[in-house]
This record gives C-alpha cells, sequence and structure tokens, in this order.
C-alpha cells in the first residue's frame, strides 16, 4: 500500500495576494486608431469585467464598420508614409523600445492581465509578460536582416494585416501578432478578444509612449462583428487569426477569391502519451501542467491523456492526488494554480462537456475543493475511461478536462493520438531516446513536447497540421506569413 | 511494306495500374484540322476519390523511404523521361506546339526532374532549425510532408506544367493526385508510363485526365486532401478551390502567370509550400553550474 498523504488541515496556505493599488486601469477606454485614443463613430461601448469576482474593471468603445474602414486607411496611409520607407534599422529599433517598455511596466501588465482574463498571477508574472516582451525582443533585430532570413529571394512587406487574437492569452497574442507583422514592415489593425481587451490597450499607451508614427498600430476593441468588418474589409492584404477552427474555416471562405493571404492559429486536442518507462512523477507534473495551465483555456493543452495499460493505475492514482494539492481560486494569490474561468459563456461550454462527458459513459473525478462564491469556476476533472468516439475526445473543450484512455502498443498510441481533426500539438514520455524519435516523427502535430510540455519561446515556431489551421507564429518560420515573394 | 499504326488507348493512372474511367466516359482530342488524335478518359469524382484513396495509403511509406532512395527514383524518373523524348515530342506535336518549343519543353522536363532529384536530402538542410530557447531546452524544427496534395497542372504546358507541380510535391515526401493539363493531356498519360517503369511506388503519382469544370469543386471538398496546389489564372477555379478548401483547411497554393520554361519556376519554395514545419522540444539535463567545464 502505497503512503496516502494527509490533505486536512496540515495543508492550509496562509493568503498571499498580490497588490493591484498601483495599477492604473481607466474607467473608459476608446479605441486606438491612428496614434490617438478615440471613441467608437457610434459612440457605443461595452464593458469588461473582472471573471474572479464579476466587478466592472472599465468601458471600452466598440468599433463598428466605420472605425475598422477609418483605421484601415491610417494603417495604409502609415504603411505607404512612414513605416515602409524607413529605414528596417530604425523599424527594428522601435520594437526593441515596445519590448523595454513591457519590461519595465510588467508588474502592471500582469496585474491588467488577471484582473481581465483569471489566469493566475504566477502564470501572467512568470510566463504572458514576459514572453510578450521577449517576442517583441526576438522580432525587433529581425527587422534589418531579412536578406538572411530569405537567401536568395527578393522580400517586400505585404501592407496592411488585420489581427484578430482570443482571450486565453491577450498580451501574448497581441505580441505574436504585432510583433513579426512590424518587423517585416507591415502595418497592422489588431482586434483583441471581446472579454479581455485591457492589456492590449495599455500595450497601445506603450506604443504611444514608444512614438510609433500613428497609423502603424490600430488597435480597435469590439466583438465579433468587428473582427468580421475587418477580415472582409478590401482594404487589407492579410488575416492573421487565433481561435476557434469554426471561425478558422469561416475566415478562409470569406477570403476566398481575393488578394488576401492567411494564417490561422486554430483549435487543438492534443495528446500527452505516458509510457510505461516514463519517469512517473515527472509525468504526473507534466499532465498537470498540460492540461490545467491557464485553466485549460490553451489551443495547445494536453487535454488527452494516452496512458501504457501497465502504469494506468498507477499514473491515475498520482493525478488524483496530485489534484487535491491544486489550489483552486483568487488568480491575484501567488499561491493560486487555477485561476477563474474566462467568462460566464466559457463555463457553461465546459459544464456543458462535463454533462456530456458523464453521459457518454466516461466516469467523472473532481478533487473536493472549495470554491469562491463570486466568479465562473470549474474544478480540476478528470475523465476516467473515455474512448476514442467521445465527443469529449474528439472536441476541444477549453477548460480544466482531462480524458483519459490507456493503450498498449506504441502504435495503438499512435493511431489513438492522430485520430481527431486537430495536428496542433502532442506530448510524449518516455525514457527511451530512440522511442522519443520513433513517436515525435509520426505524430501529425506542429509542436511536440518530449518529456516536457507547454513551453514556449519566441524563437520557436509554433502552429498546427490538419485542423488546427495553417502557418508558423514564432522563429524565423515566423516571418514568412508577413512577407511577399517578388 | 508499310507498318499500320496502332493507336494508343490512353487511361488513367491510379495507383499504378491504367484503368479507364469508372463512368466510361470520354472526350476526344482534335487536331489543328479537325482530325481526332486520340479518345481520352473523362475522370469522374469517383476516379478522383479512387485516386485519393490510393494516394493516402501510399503516402507514409513513400514519406517514410529515405531522402537518398527518393532522391534515386527522382532520378530514375528523369532517366526514363529521356528515353521517351521522341515519343513526347511528337506527342506535343499532334497537340500544336511546333517542333522547336516541343523540343524544348521535353528537354525542360527532364532537366526538371534532374534538378528536384537533388533536393530529395537537402531541402530538410535549408529549412530545419535548430533554435536557441532561452530555457534549458534542445528545440528544433524540421519540415515534414503535408499528405496528400491534389495539383491542378497548368493548361499550356502539357508535360513540364505537370512535371514542374508534381516533382517537389513528391520530393517532400507528399503523395499527389495530378488533374492534367485540358487542352494538351496526352503527355500526361505518357509521363504515366514512365512513372510506372521508374521505381515510383504505386500511389505516389496519380494522373487524371479529364475537365476542370466537372472536377475542380471535388478537389477543392475532398476532406481527405491535405493540400492543393493550382497552377493557372482561371479566377472562379481558384475561387472554389479556397472556399471549398475552408471545408478541412485545405493548404491552397496558387501559381499565376509563372513561365514553366524558365529555370525560375523552380527552386525549393515549391517544395516547402507543400510541407509543415514540426518543432519539436526536450529538456537539457542541467547538474553542473555553468561555470564549471568537463
Amino acid at each position: 500500500m502505497e503512503h496516502k498523504l494527509n490533505y486536512n488541515d496540515l495543508w492550509a496556505y496562509a493568503p498571499a495576494p498580490e497588490d493591484s493599488g498601483h495599477v492604473n486601469i481607466r474607467d473608459r477606454y476608446g479605441l486606438f486608431l491612428n496614434g490617438r485614443f478615440q471613441d467608437a463613430d457610434s459612440g457605443k461601448t461595452f464593458e469588461t469585467h473582472n471573471p474572479a469576482t464579476e466587478v466592472r474593471l472599465s468601458e471600452v468603445a466598440f468599433a463598428g464598420e466605420t472605425d475598422v474602414d477609418a483605421a484601415v486607411k491610417a494603417a495604409r496611409n502609415a504603411f505607404d508614409k512612414s513605416w515602409n520607407p524607413m529605414p528596417p534599422a530604425d523599424r527594428g529599433k522601435y520594437l526593441f523600445r515596445i519590448a523595454r517598455m513591457i519590461q519595465e511596466r510588467s508588474r502592471e501588465f500582469a496585474v491588467a492581465e488577471t484582473l481581465d482574463g483569471g489566469k493566475p498571477i504566477k502564470e501572467s508574472r512568470d510566463i504572458d509578460i514576459p514572453l510578450a516582451a521577449a517576442h517583441f525582443f526576438y522580432y525587433a533585430g529581425w527587422a534589418d536582416k531579412l536578406e538572411h532570413a530569405f537567401p536568395t529571394r527578393a522580400v517586400t512587406p505585404m501592407g496592411v494585416a488585420g489581427q484578430i487574437i482570443p482571450w486565453n492569452f491577450p498580451l501574448l497574442m497581441a505580441a505574436w501578432k504585432i510583433a513579426p507583422a512590424l518587423a517585416c514592415g507591415n502595418t497592422v489593425v489588431l482586434k483583441p478578444a471581446e472579454a479581455t481587451p485591457l492589456t492590449a490597450l495599455k500595450l497601445a499607451e506603450v506604443i504611444q509612449d514608444a512614438g510609433l508614427p500613428d497609423g502603424v498600430v490600430n488597435i480597435l476593441t469590439g466583438d465579433g462583428s468587428t473582427g468580421a468588418a475587418l477580415v472582409n474589409h478590401p482594404g487589407i492584404d492579410k488575416v492573421a487569426f487565433t481561435g476557434s477552427t469554426a471561425v478558422g474555416k469561416l475566415i478562409q471562405n470569406s477570403i476566398a477569391g481575393s488578394h488576401k493571404k492567411a494564417t490561422l492559429e486554430l483549435g487543438g486536442k492534443a495528446a500527452n502519451i505516458i509510457l510505461d518507462d516514463a519517469p512517473l512523477n515527472q509525468a504526473v507534473e507534466g499532465i498537470i501542467n498540460g492540461i490545467f495551465f491557464n485553466q485549460g483555456h490553451v489551443c495547445c493543452a494536453g487535454s488527452r491523456l494516452l496512458v501504457q495499460e501497465g502504469v494506468a493505475d498507477e499514473v491515475i492514482a498520482k493525478l488524483k492526488d496530485r489534484l487535491e494539492t491544486l489550489r483552486v481560486g483568487d488568480p491575484m494569490d501567488k499561491n493560486t494554480d487555477i485561476g477563474a474561468i474566462n467568462s460566464r459563456e466559457q463555463l457553461n461550454t465546459i459544464e456543458g462537456y462535463l454533462k456530456l462527458g458523464q453521459e457518454e459513459g466516461a466516469q467523472i473525478h473532481q478533487p473536493e475543493c472549495s470554491l469562491p462564491e463570486k466568479g465562473y469556476w470549474c474544478r480540476p476533472t478528470l475523465f476516467l475511461n473515455a474512448t476514442q468516439s467521445h465527443r469529449i475526445v474528439q472536441e476541444e473543450i477549453f477548460g480544466p478536462v482531462l480524458a483519459i484512455q490507456t493503450f498498449r502498443s506504441v502504435d495503438e498510441a499512435i493511431e489513438m493520438a492522430n485520430n481527431t481533426p486537430y495536428g496542433l500539438s502532442a506530448g510524449i514520455w518516455t525514457d527511451k531516446g530512440s522511442r522519443i524519435f520513433n513517436l515525435t516523427r509520426r505524430l501529425r502535430a506542429g509542436v511536440v513536447w518530449a518529456n516536457t510540455y507547454n513551453q514556449f519561446d519566441p524563437t520557436s515556431p509554433f502552429g498546427g497540421y490538419k485542423e488546427s489551421g495553417f502557418g508558423r507564429e514564432g522563429g524565423l518560420h515566423g516571418l514568412e506569413p508577413y512577407v511577399n515573394f517578388d | 511494306m508499310a507498318h499500320l499504326d496502332i493507336p494508343k488507348t490512353y487511361k488513367l493512372f491510379i495507383g499504378g495500374q491504367f484503368p479507364r474511367t469508372e463512368s466510361g466516359r470520354s472526350f476526344s482530342l482534335e487536331n489543328a484540322e479537325g482530325g481526332t488524335i486520340a479518345n481520352l478518359c473523362q475522370a469522374s469524382r469517383k476516379d478522383f476519390r479512387n485516386s485519393v484513396a490510393v494516394a493516402r495509403k501510399a503516402q507514409a511509406g513513400w514519406a517514410d523511404r529515405a531522402a537518398f532512395n527518393r532522391s534515386q527514383i527522382l532520378y530514375r524518373l528523369a532517366e526514363m523521361l529521356d528515353g521517351r523524348r521522341a515519343q513526347l515530342v511528337e506527342e506535343l506535336n499532334f497537340q500544336g506546339i511546333s517542333s522547336v518549343d516541343a523540343e524544348k519543353e521535353v528537354c525542360a522536363s527532364v532537366d526538371r526532374l534532374v534538378y528536384y532529384a537533388g533536393w530529395c536530402d537537402k531541402y530538410q538542410q535549408v529549412s530545419g532549425t535548430v533554435n536557441p530557447v532561452a530555457s534549458s531546452h534542445f528545440n528544433f524544427s524540421v519540415p515534414e510532408p503535408m499528405g496528400v496534395v491534389g495539383i491542378l497542372a497548368p493548361d499550356e504546358f502539357g508535360l513540364l506544367g505537370l512535371v514542374s507541380l508534381f516533382a517537389p510535391v513528391i520530393v517532400g515526401g507528399n503523395t499527389c493526385v495530378i488533374l492534367a493539363s485540358e487542352s494538351k493531356p496526352m503527355c500526361s498519360i505518357t509521363f504515366a508510363e514512365v512513372a510506372a517503369t521508374s521505381d515510383v511506388p504505386a500511389g505516389v503519382i496519380n494522373i487524371l485526365t479529364g475537365f476542370r469544370e466537372e472536377l475542380v469543386p471535388h478537389f477543392a471538398t475532398h476532406m481527405d486532401v491535405n493540400s492543393i496546389v493550382y497552377a493557372g489564372d482561371n479566377d472562379p477555379d481558384v475561387k472554389i478551390l479556397q472556399e471549398g478548401s475552408a471545408l478541412n483547411l485545405k493548404r491552397v497554393r496558387i501559381h499565376r502567370g509563372v513561365d514553366w520554361i524558365s529555370s525560375s519556376s523552380q527552386g525549393p519554395q515549391f517544395i516547402l509550400e507543400c510541407q509543415e514545419t514540426k518543432t519539436t522540444w526536450h529538456p537539457v539535463e542541467v547538474i553542473k553550474p555553468k561555470t564549471g567545464g568537463y
């Protein structure tokens, strides 16, 4: 009988809240259009809330078609008059400035990110914000070196990029989109997610402070209709979208026959594969990080656990134990592991899948943790005895829900892992090097983590196979989607 | 005594075999004087689907072959094609191409295969990267085949267009289904005979003859095709391909206004446009402090 941890009162943590007092969130934000904050043409606004408390944080302008048109024109004008004619080294210097200013204001960005999106402060502080700054820093250096990225081929910028980002990594996704676009000489119109506009607007402040020429970056807050107006605007040359596969397909369809090019970073349903020779304690940490990082609101989340039969009981027992120690609650607490679900709407979606998974015949397991009264919360959840045809195995849930299946042979694991329409990422845990490369080669996924999971870096290309979208962000490969070849 | 010609039956090329279209339909090709040169198969949706099925089946095995082996097979294709030069020039003549231009096209086709044969074990090195991530991980990115590629060959070059598009696709470990030039389809089937005798595994190259108008929508919407490569300038066709491709997020590559005779119409970019990028991470052990030397 294995030693069991006692999770009773010895495990109480003292609260360790991050202070938000120094963070200035304005009561109202306009659209960042042609270098200035301004109201939407319609005067419409919408509120943004803290999903952990349901308290209103700010009110932001709601961009309509007129505003999109003005922003695209401002971006085109900036492309023609300032950004494209500018010496590439100077474009790089502006990007370096942005990177530095994000670093300088990193604590403020981290707090704002956590307040607006509900993610644990330790994640926004240690991952989102540093990576966003690093992304600008990395691409800054490419601005005057593009001829080395594409030897023997003459490249020119595309023009105006329309960029639409999701709510799970608001500032980081803005950095992933804006940095390579600007480094390659394009100007941009960015639409942040409706639920999480604040850090993009703070980034607009940084861009203003950095002195970028007016119109090079325009940030329009709004909802899906704003995004649609941007995608369909004839004045953009490029669509860069991160979000759901369903919307990605709509975009590909709606720009068919036009001159616009697209990169799409869409959904995923990654398999995290545990082989019987894996270092199990490390693997369990990898599984936890894979699915519960950012409440599972991660397109590359390891949302399917494939565990080899011989170690399945042991791994599941360890997982259940580990679940008991996860701290769910106040995202502003520095000890919190799982913060708030991003929105009421997303919580409804996740709860729908929790119900569905049980109806399909999988067994649900959740720890006995208490949840705050206000806000949107979901306990970390395991589904045992899931099967390949279950919708909780095939569909992206985008929440802290792990579907567990077992397998006997490596070939079976590969077949199961590849058997969804997605192909964004995968994880492998084994002690054997040759087996790692057998698996990494045969898994149809754009990013494969072996004996680790959910690692990101500006130098490392990220993007999917199959219905997880196309194009890469990050690294040398992340430049190509923002240039035209002569 | 004069020898009585035996006209060739032009059939489809699917899975290494030469079936007639399952639809039993044909269309005739006429010379400038209005005489029939040949009757070709008018491939159907079902023929296309059969081709995709065999291409899918062949793909993993083709991609698993050593790059050196693929290289030799491509080179073998060039050898076999060179041996058929006279026949292909004659066929191009029949289809209205002058002898000078026909000779040029056939030579360029042979040279293109030789060119791409040499790329099989090199494109990985020019497009792969080792990425200097900030954490303690070894991280690298390599190109991998997309899978099954649908190719719509350009109309104007019956042989060279087809070769220029499929060679880089199969160099990269993909398999393909090609819709040959509609107005100059003869050489595509003769080329299939070259492919059938060149150690190219069955199903890697599949060639259909038929009508764009009928088949383009099926190329666009087939759920087991990963990518579409199209050469031409028919805007409605492009739109149909791009719209239909959204069903399963096919990667659509459009080549307009390319001078296929020119050597500028070849290059690693044609290989890489049908490649995915896979990035692999693995931790690097950290035991000693960085100041220590082994």
